[in-house]
């Protein structure tokens, strides 16, 4: 009983929480407790899935598909596997921790505020469950309604613009994406992924291959964009050292890649091996610019911005190169993409409560002040770096490893950018951290981490360490999709054809 | 079957008319410093009315009165539910607006009365004449209304502006009109449509359909008949350019809907490329013309450009689902337009007091009801999920693509996203902080009538946001009706 409603649930607890938030007096702390107990509450209720979930079955569980509406064909269907499931876990698992990181740096328009993180989770969670396009898109486009607002309001100074040109770089292909959603629909009458991911695989021959072609390619630019993958990237930046530190945690990344599974390589994974080469190459290329670029970063919070669109490439080129482990590892890396850059900008987000500012080169010598907030950095680089016992390790392996065969030139390259995320990372460390303290740091004085921010870090912390240790736990269930995204039916069917 | 009586099949034009001339009657008797409140009632109870007595009609079986004039069948309902509840909503809006002006509010009420009177008969005309003698009816009194505020000097310029090039495009769809006689010999629309194939001069039909798409075109700011839109919409007041930016345009589209597939089915080849080029240039002109526009009011009325085009667009699907998709967009269009616009109109005030978007800035701050509305709104005009605006562009688009318009889809979908920018630009600006140095403009308290108008606005964008399968189903019905007139 409880498995056919669990996803409406976690889906929508979040939304009828932003509605009661708009309700409630705005006095004291009413709203952040609130918003927090909602969050906790999202979070034990995607805690279900992992306990109830069927290892080993394949295709889609706790679904729920009712008509929504008659006519054109919508229905309403929700399912997790593989792939989406412990990403609905991440949603829920950083939403608290955004409260936290948001609890002083959000100090006037909270319920505006809040409003829209809840109404964000709504849709981050519901792109990662629909199994119908045309409610995928419809929460693939209502995630950027908050962003933008959040952003817009509470930017540090150049909020709009960063809000706009975020919302249109994200807005434009996916009209594309509609347009490409609905010649599916004209094509085949249905929205239903699971039936067209059918339909699409036995009779290919009905579609002409051109069409097919542009279709998958308005999908895949419209998830480039999100994700983002070099040259598509613009954005970020901005949006990274504008956006308030609980919606930079998840603007990037996971929607984009998921998408880029789920449809890119479940729905069209012919057209996805044609165009492999160029993203390889695109993969790579972010890999080393992102990295070239970070390195020379004077604000934290841009280096974290290249820094993702670095480690994010490195998914790009696990996913492209069709190999299980690079899969797994992919799959993998888009989980601790979330968790490791999550706790670094909420590190660097407690840093600016401190002294107001990004920029590396005031800091210095703040690893005697602060030492707590010192070594959770420390060891949260270590997990970008890709440190072995680390979740990051778990990941870049599994990637270069699963990509080299077939692609020996690129995948080198590519290991160069490891070495230069140590290098930007751990050369931000020295700066910040250690040598003689700067001017700033001596004459501000501050506290180390309180209660609160030891809360929002500590579970990423042990994470990161279990996800090192332990990742079966985790494979379990991302193998399983894996396999079958290496080798879709579709594909088979057209050897056998062959 | 029993015969209906004639004159319910003009039930509610005939309590528009009614309460429009009571109004008239009763205003001169009132003494000049009591309140025009009670007017205000008179007129919302007539609306009502109409509006029961439209729904009314759905229960009578379908046909012809007054010799084959005028037709109720769900296509027309449709339409008159609509037309009357934008004037519900656009009488809400100005209730208090010309409270403490020098204006005289019963003449905007009166007005407002005729005009819907006239909108609603264009939908159920089936005489070319009365098609034409209804639209006059409606233009007449909104280009009064674009001039009402006499005190100012752009009003009565817009309300010049208006009537000169409304006159000329009415003119030619007079042309149209006689050279529709000229070729068949008749008037009546669907004589019109069993005489074409035998009409010994095609010639004169294919530019009547030319000329009458003209001007219509102008009636709906199709681009390029769109020139007079920004002008009028930033002269006119907020209250009126809530009405006459959704109800005439929601009456012409009927028009235009019943003699393209009505009258002129044959003739499909020759106005589907018009059409079409219409419907591209809207989109692309409205589009374009509202990034460059710092004046609220200007970037809507292009932006309404803009939607006027992607409306045409589900007219070049040739096809029942068009057909609804298109009567759909209307609704939508209407709900999301006519909202916008009712906080527009309180948030400036009588004489327009916020005009640029700068002047919008925090308004979030200041009212966070109005803030909220006006980006709900905005939101719907950009096509976000779970509000009207997306179901709308989402079955226009559907329907185009159904029929193989891929390339029109495609224009459409990349202005809709271009289109993002400035309605962003707004929302942003609505939703930002007010900066220091400019001074703080005061927002009146919202009060019952306007509240009220929101509250239908906002519910009405929800529900075809969310359950837009009910409305669709009646936009299908008054298709079928009409799908079923052209193929006989």
């Amino acid at each position: 009983m409880l498995n056919d409603s669990i996803l409406t649930l976690t889906t929508f607890v979040p939304a009828v929480g932003a509605v009661v938030v708009a309700l409630l007096p705005r006095q004291g702390r009413i709203i952040q407790w609130f918003t927090l107990a909602v969050a906790l509450l999202t979070f034990g209720l995607t805690l279900h899935l992992p306990f109830h979930y069927i290892y080993g079955q394949p295709g889609f569980q706790f679904e729920i598909d009712r008509a929504w509406i008659p006519n054109p064909a919508i229905r309403y269907h929700l399912g997790v596997d593989g792939i989406s499931m412990w990403l609905v876990v991440l949603t829920g698992f950083l939403a608290p921790l955004g409260v936290l990181a948001s609890w002083n740096a959000i100090n006037h328009r909270t319920k505006e505020f809040y409003f829209f993180f809840l109404l964000q989770q709504t849709a981050m969670i519901g792109v990662f469950v629909s199994l119908d396009m045309f409610l995928y898109y419809a929460f693939w486009e209502l995630t950027l309604v908050p962003m933008a607002i959040i952003i817009s309001m509470f930017g540090r100074d150049r909020g709009t613009e960063a809000a706009i040109k975020f919302f249109v770089y994200t807005f434009l292909p996916s009209a594309l994406l509609l347009v490409a959603i609905v010649w599916l629909y004209a094509r085949t009458g249905t929205f239903d992924f699971v039936r067209l991911q059918s339909i699409l695989a036995q009779n290919t021959a009905a579609f002409p291959p051109q069409a097919l072609f542009w279709a998958s390619l308005a999908f895949l630019v419209a998830f480039a964009v999100k994700v983002p993958v070099f040259p598509l990237h613009g954005w970020l930046g901005d949006v990274f050292s504008e956006a308030p530190t609980a919606m930079a945690m998840v603007v990037a990344g996971k929607l984009g890649l998921y998408s880029i599974l789920r449809f890119n390589l479940g729905l069209f994974p012919a057209q996805a091996r044609q165009v492999a080469p160029w993203m390889v190459a695109l993969a790579v290329i972010g890999i080393l610019y992102g990295a070239l670029v970070a390195l020379v970063q004077k604000d934290m919070k841009r280096l974290a911005a290249f820094s993702t669109v670095s480690s994010l490439s490195f998914c790009i080129l696990g996913i492209f190169c069709f190999a299980v482990s690079g899969l797994d590892g992919a799959i993998y890396q888009i989980l601790n993409e979330g968790i490791s850059v999550g706790s670094l900008l909420l590190l660097v987000g407690f840093m600016y409560e401190r002294y107001g500012t990004y920029e590396i080169a005031s800091y210095g010598g703040l690893a005697k002040r602060t030492p707590h907030l010192a070594t959770l950095f420390v060891l949260t680089s270590l997990s970008l770096v890709g440190l072995p016992l680390l979740n990051g390790f778990v990941g870049e392996f599994l990637i270069l490893s699963g990509s080299f065969a077939g692609h020996e030139a690129w995948v080198s390259a590519a290991t160069a950018g490891v070495i230069l995320s140590a290098a930007y990372m751990l050369w931000m460390i020295q700066r910040v951290f250690y040598g003689a303290e700067s001017g700033m740091v001596t004459d501000v004085p501050v506290t180390d981490m309180s209660f609160r921010e030891h809360a929002a870090v500590w579970p990423i912390a042990v994470l990161m360490l279990l996800m090192g240790v332990a990742s079966p736990i985790w494979m379990r269930a991302i193998d399983g999709a894996a396999v079958k995204l290496a080798s879709p039916a579709a594909l088979v069917h057209m050897a056998v054809k062959q | 079957m029993t015969q209906v009586p004639q004159a319910y099949r003009i039930l509610p034009e005939l309590l528009l008319t009614l309460t429009g001339v009571l109004i008239m009657l009763i205003e001169p008797l009132m003494p000049s410093g009591m309140t025009r409140k009670p007017i205000g009632f008179l007129s919302l109870a007539g609306v009502i009315a109409a509006l029961i007595a439209s729904v009314w009609q759905l229960s009578l079986p379908s046909g012809t009165a007054f010799y084959g004039t005028v037709q109720t069948d769900a296509f027309s309902v449709f339409f008159h539910v609509l037309i009357c509840s934008i004037v519900l909503v656009a009488l809400l809006i100005a209730f208090d607006v010309f409270d403490g002006t020098k204006e005289r509010p019963a003449e905007y009420y009166a007005l407002v009365l005729f005009g819907a009177m006239g909108m609603c008969l264009m939908t159920s005309a089936v005489e070319l004449l009365l098609v034409f003698i209804s639209l006059e009816i409606s233009s007449i009194a909104t280009y009064i209304l674009a001039a009402i505020r006499k005190r100012s000097g752009k009003s009565p310029e817009a309300g010049l502006k208006y009537f000169l090039l409304g006159s000329f495009a009415t003119a030619f769809f007079l042309y149209g009109i006689a050279l529709t006689f000229g070729a068949t010999g008749t008037t009546n629309i669907s004589e019109v449509a069993a005489a074409l194939p035998n009409s010994p001069v095609p010639g004169f039909a294919s530019l009547a359909v030319a000329m009458i798409l003209i001007g219509l075109g102008f009636k709906v700011s199709a681009a390029p008949f769109q020139v007079w839109t920004p002008d009028v919409y930033e002269g006119a007041p907020s209250p009126v350019v809530a009405l006459m930016s959704t109800g005439p345009k929601v009456a012409a589209f009927a028009v235009l809907l019943r003699l393209t597939y009505g009258a002129y089915p044959q003739l499909q080849t020759h106005w589907l490329l018009l059409v079409w080029i219409m419907a591209a240039l809207s989109m692309t002109v409205g589009n374009l013309g509202a990034l460059r526009q710092h004046s609220v009011k200007r970037m809507l009325a292009y932006s309404s450009i803009a939607h006027a085009g992607y409306t045409l667009v589900a007219f070049t699907a040739l096809s029942g689902e068009g057909i609804a998709a298109a009567m759909f967009y209307t609704a939508t269009y209407a709900a999301m337009n006519i909202g916008a616009f009712a906080v527009i109109s309180h948030a400036g005030g009588y004489d327009d007091r916020l005009v640029s978007v700068a002047d919008y800035r925090g308004l979030a701050y200041r009212s966070p009801l109005l803030g909220g509305a006006l980006a709900f709104f905005l939101l719907s005009l950009i096509g976000i999920p779970f509000t009207g605006g997306f179901f709308g562009k989402f079955y226009v688009f559907t329907a185009a693509l159904h029929s193989g318009e891929v390339w029109l889809a495609v224009i459409g979908l990349v202005n809709s996203g271009v289109a993002a920018y400035y309605y962003l630009r707004l929302l942003m600006s609505v939703y930002g902080k007010p900066s220091d140095d400019a001074p703080v403009q005061l927002i009146p308290r919202l009060k019952g009538s306007l509240t009220l108008a929101l509250l239908l606005t906002v519910s009405a964008t929800l529900i075809l946001g969310i359950f837009p399968g009910r409305i669709l189903a009646m936009a299908r019905a008054g298709a079928a009706t009409f799908t079923g007139e052209s193929a006989r």
